[in-house]
């Protein structure tokens, strides 16, 4: 049991930082633009897919730096030539434009690369078990990709907090026409930020990659979750996005872990009952569960505090 | 038909020849909906009929919510599917117990489903319109379809739960066997959930969800609560996908978790917008584009669904009204008798847009042919190409290239056209 809660632990805490990465990027654009980048998560496989074939043909370091940056740059091209034509017509063509990209580019990954997983391997250079607990070896490209998410935390950290641009952005978050007043050219800050989070989860596909499967419906299954993120955590609050990225990874990864059902707690129910909504529900595993346990959370959370944990507006 | 949803101001002083052009639009709207299966009475248009007017009612209940109240929902599917898995139960449920209950009255139930999840949920979904909304439809949308897999005895896990439609009571002799008859159940329940809808949109309620789409403060102060409004349009449109929905599972004898879920959901949005939100006859066209592609392009293209996503972009991006949208904005221009000054550069533009869309379908085809099997080869319009070689791709690009440079110059002169032609008319009087 103790060996289950360290290994679901540790899982649970990289899965959130991989959230974290999506999400800081999805909330920082939301905020800013009032733009819902439906296309987040199609970014975040791109990275896997670009992260994939690069280090097929130039090796795992190299793809590491040149997919994130690809990736970036196709989001700034999605800001400069699509969003900022689109923002005219308000935001709900703009959230549209980004809905359909997303369609757009998974049609176009699964044109490619087919419809079926690839073999993206862990580099050989990190394919050992960094440790073992108990008696679970714990592999080092988890601790490495653990290790890459906390970098880029801090070194967001510091840009928001210590730096000039982030001053800008931060500012910008709450008050952006007050910083088009003072005469900073707010499109170019947000076609920075726009690529800045694309990239950032295009980095994150690129390490998720070879842990997770990376596979052509990997946005589609990773883009609600997301929405849940930052809804949970509260728009356009970071420490909200950092908070509820940790707790649906935790949850998501010891639901998947814990094989409990009300059955097992409680009892079978009478056999004689026959097929029927309460047996579905009574025989059901927390594992089979897990994909909707953040869904149940939104709306949890919509009905009792529905500006998400720590946001400041009504969402 | 084709009155817009916005203006209020011009509709009671209606005069009797619109009067009767309106009518006579319904009229013919239903004689062909008798007519058309028989002048073509094949199977596969019969099915391809079928599958249109139940898209069709599923796109004009999309609208209640995205055009006519401003709510974008990306789990719209949710109340359709329910709606399916509705009626088969109550067909079940007929057939085991010899209730007197025919077929025709099954959508109704479909719709009552549809409905009564909108009820309960509606509530807390409708609380804030935009942005919100969107995210938290696209929630409950993968909670129910991820649901509809554990909950295997309604829902029936991956296999779906089938029914025999032939098993119910028949009426007038009517088996429900055929297509042609359940093409004629359909048509009939199109005709009057079209009627429905259209009468909503002008009913004072219906003026209200304009009203809050457009201005929700405003709306607080004359003394409607936004959110009642928001909730009371979701649930009508809810009851009307519903009926959608039994209609899809009368069709294919089986409701299944697909549809429930986010393709679904995309497929009617996209028809919507597509087709353009903000005239009632928009979805409607919408919904006939969409679903005669689906069909038509399956058939030709592996990758028909990103020739959707493309076309969905272009519209997002160029033309926000939709098809109807396009249409509509040339009726100022048609009175004030300018439309001819516009066509030449339409005409103009034509071509170099047409060798634009040719390289980029020449360019899908391409890549897709490729990945599949590298160094074959296929034929476009009639003309057989290698993906193999660097022609094929030279040949791509060039066309992109060549043609995107030309059809922005022929543009730039079709808004010329179009500014001077609007100058025009305004100044004639028939363009605010």
């Amino acid at each position: 049991m103790l060996e289950l809660i360290v290994i679901s632990t540790l899982n649970g805490i990289l899965f959130g930082m991989l959230l974290f990465l999506l999400s800081s990027g999805l909330t920082v654009i939301f905020s800013m633009m009032g733009v819902l980048n439906f296309a987040h998560a199609s970014f975040y496989m791109l990275g896997a897919f670009f992260g994939y074939q690069l280090s097929r043909w130039i090796g795992f370091w190299p793809a590491l730096v040149i997919a994130p940056l690809l990736v970036g740059m196709i989001g700034m091209a999605v800001e400069r030539y699509g969003l900022r034509n689109t923002h005219k017509h308000g935001h709900v063509a703009e959230l549209l434009l980004t809905f359909g990209l997303a369609f757009a580019i998974e049609e176009i990954v699964a044109m490619i690369w087919g419809r079926s997983p690839m073999d993206y391997r862990v580099p050989a250079a990190l394919d050992f078990p960094a440790f073992s607990v108990f008696s679970t070896n714990y592999p080092a490209y988890k601790i490495f990709m653990l290790a890459v998410s906390a970098l880029v935390f801090v070194v967001l950290l510091i840009v928001l907090k210590r730096t000039r641009v982030g001053l800008v952005v931060q500012a910008a978050l709450t008050h952006p026409t007050m910083v088009a007043h003072l005469g900073h050219n707010v499109g170019r800050v947000f076609m920075l930020v726009f690529g800045v989070g694309s990239a950032l989860a295009g980095l994150a596909g690129v390490i998720a990659g070879p842990s997770l499967v990376t596979q052509s419906d990997m946005a589609a299954l990773l883009g609600p979750i997301l929405f849940v993120v930052i809804v949970f955590g509260g728009l356009g609050s970071l420490p909200g996005a950092f908070i509820a990225s940790l707790i649906i990874g935790l949850v998501q990864t010891f639901a998947v872990a814990l094989n409990g059902s009300l059955a097992s707690m409680f009892g079978p129910l009478d056999p004689g009952m026959g097929p029927s909504v309460l047996t579905d529900i009574w025989n059901v595993t927390i594992a089979q569960i897990a994909p909707i346990l953040p869904y149940l959370l939104l709306v949890l959370v919509l009905i009792v505090r529905p500006m998400g944990l720590m946001g400041t507006r009504e969402t | 038909m084709t009155d817009t949803a916005t203006p209020a101001t011009n509709i009671p002083t209606a005069p009797r020849g619109n009067n009767l052009r309106f009518y006579g639009m319904w009229a013919i709207g239903a004689i062909a909906l008798v007519v058309l299966p028989l002048i073509f009475s094949s199977g596969g248009a019969l099915t391809s009929f079928s599958l249109i007017g139940i898209s069709i009612i599923f796109a004009l209940s999309y609208n209640i919510l995205l055009g006519q109240t401003g709510l974008l929902s990306f789990g719209h599917a949710v109340q359709y599917g329910l709606g399916g898995f509705m009626a088969v139960h109550l067909m079940n449920a007929i057939a085991a117990h010899g209730w007197f209950i025919p077929l025709p009255l099954a959508p109704l139930a479909g719709g009552v489903g549809g409905l009564a999840f909108a009820i309960v949920i509606g509530w807390v979904m409708t609380k804030r319109a935009g942005t919100v909304f969107a995210m938290i439809s696209l929630g409950i949308g993968e909670l129910v379809a991820s649901s509809s897999l554990i909950l295997r005895s309604v829902f029936g896990g991956e296999s779906g739960i089938t029914t025999d439609r032939t098993a119910l009571p028949h009426i007038f002799g009517w088996s429900f066997g055929p297509q042609i008859q359940i093409y004629y159940l359909i048509a009939f329940w199109l005709m009057i959930s079209t009627i429905a809808m259209y009468a909503l949109t002008r009913t004072p309620l219906g003026r209200v969800c304009n009203a809050v789409r457009d201005n929700p403060e405003r709306v607080e102060f004359i003394g409607y609560d936004p959110h009642v409004v928001r909730y009371i349009a979701f649930c009508l449109s809810g009851f009307f996908a519903g009926i959608a929905g039994g209609l899809a599972a009368i069709n294919f004898e089986i409701a299944n978790s697909a549809y429930l879920g986010a393709a679904q959901s995309g497929l009617v949005l996209f028809a919507t917008f597509i087709g353009g939100t903000a005239y009632f006859v928009g979805p409607i066209l919408g919904a006939i584009l969409v679903t005669y592609l689906q069909l038509g392009l399956t058939s030709v293209t592996s990758v028909w669904q990103l020739y959707f996503g493309i076309i969905f972009i272009a519209i997002v991006m160029f033309a926000p009204g939709g098809i109807a949208g396009i249409v509509m904005m040339h009726r100022p221009l048609i009175r004030a008798g300018t439309l001819g000054t516009v066509i030449p550069a339409y005409l103009v533009s034509l071509v170099p847009t047409l060798v634009l869309a040719l390289g980029v379908i020449l360019a899908i085809e391409t890549v897709a042919h490729y990945a599949e099997s590298q160094g074959s080869a296929f034929s476009l319009f009639g003309i057989p190409f290698d993906t193999g070689s660097p022609l094929t791709w030279a040949a791509a690009v060039v066309l992109i290239v060549v043609g995107f440079l030309v059809a922005r110059i022929t543009w730039r002169r079709v808004a010329e056209a179009w500014d001077r032609a609007t100058t025009v008319a305004r100044e004639r009087g028939y363009l605010a």
